[in-house]
């Protein structure tokens, strides 16, 4: 199932993974890339995913400390939903391109 | 001998693994040096590496709690901070305050925190901290007097038990 989804060839991920067209992502794509990272999603995580790729579309710059005053989660709730690098990992499973900030 | 050249470099073979752990030991309480420390570290934890901070000497300033959010850049013998000023005039009193102070607008321009806020954002990402035991008897700082992100104060020895293990670094600022 994973692998089907992800070798769809309309869809175009970038070297390391990560969705190059944002308008292609879909809530069932994007439990197919939380699959890969051990991530069971929760309406909790959509919240979250939902407000990255809102960010995106406005083209705010994401951080780790933008999420941590959304209102939606605070940072350390943030680490604990998608563990291993929150702000890549979420972006990833949220089908936006890899975060290029350091804070 | 021909066995010996023939071998295969077994190196090449090796997959790459990422980082596990990260020490980042800060001796210095310049803004910017105090602020390289605060970006790795929680640029590591951002990778999900692991991140341990000991602060010794003069960095202990960064986490007291008095000091954390005031700290200065050093505007005489630091040679890069605006070349063309004299060494005198960069000297004058209140002079490193407005530098500093510009600075700070500056970083914020940029999204950076303010340091008790970065080690707030550090401790929520896992991270940990720890002063140096040896420095604090020095400059006679309790527990107390330091941020409440601070662990413990703990011996150089405990210093190295922090960064055991395999693909662990250590960054000396």
């Amino acid at each position: 199932m994973i692998m089907e989804t992800l070798l769809t060839p309309t869809l175009e991920l970038d070297k390391e993974g990560y969705l190059k067209n944002p308008a292609q992502w879909t809530p069932e794509l994007a439990r197919d890339f939380a699959a890969k990272a051990n991530i069971v999603l929760t309406d909790k995580h959509f919240d979250v995913l939902n407000w990255l790729r809102a960010k995106h579309a406005e083209g705010v710059p994401l951080t780790i400390r933008k999420v941590g005053a959304s209102g939606l989660v605070d940072i350390k709730k943030f680490y604990e939903l998608f563990p291993g690098g929150p702000l890549k990992v979420s972006s990833k499973i949220a089908g936006i391109p890899k975060p290029a900030s350091c804070i | 001998m021909i066995d010996t050249l023939e071998k295969p470099d077994v190196q090449l073979t090796q997959e790459e693994k990422q980082l596990k752990r990260v020490l980042i030991i800060c001796s210095k309480g310049k803004l910017e040096d105090v602020y390289a420390a605060l970006v790795m570290a929680n640029g590591a934890l951002m990778e999900g590496i692991e991140a341990k901070m000991f602060f010794t000497f003069f960095g202990l300033e960064a986490i007291t709690k008095k000091g954390a959010d005031h700290l200065h850049t050093a505007t005489v013998g630091n040679p890069a901070f605006m070349p063309a000023m004299p060494t005198l005039l960069a000297g004058l009193p209140g002079f490193e305050a407005f530098a500093s102070f510009m600075m700070k607008k500056e970083m914020d321009k940029l999204d950076m925190p303010h340091v008790t806020e970065f080690f707030e954002m550090i401790e929520a990402g896992g991270g940990e901290i720890f002063a140096c035991k040896l420095a604090a008897d020095m400059f006679h700082l309790k527990k107390e007097d330091m941020l409440p992100q601070v662990k413990d104060i703990i011996t150089v020895g405990d210093m190295y038990a922090l960064a055991a293990g395999d693909r662990t670094q250590i960054i000396f600022i």
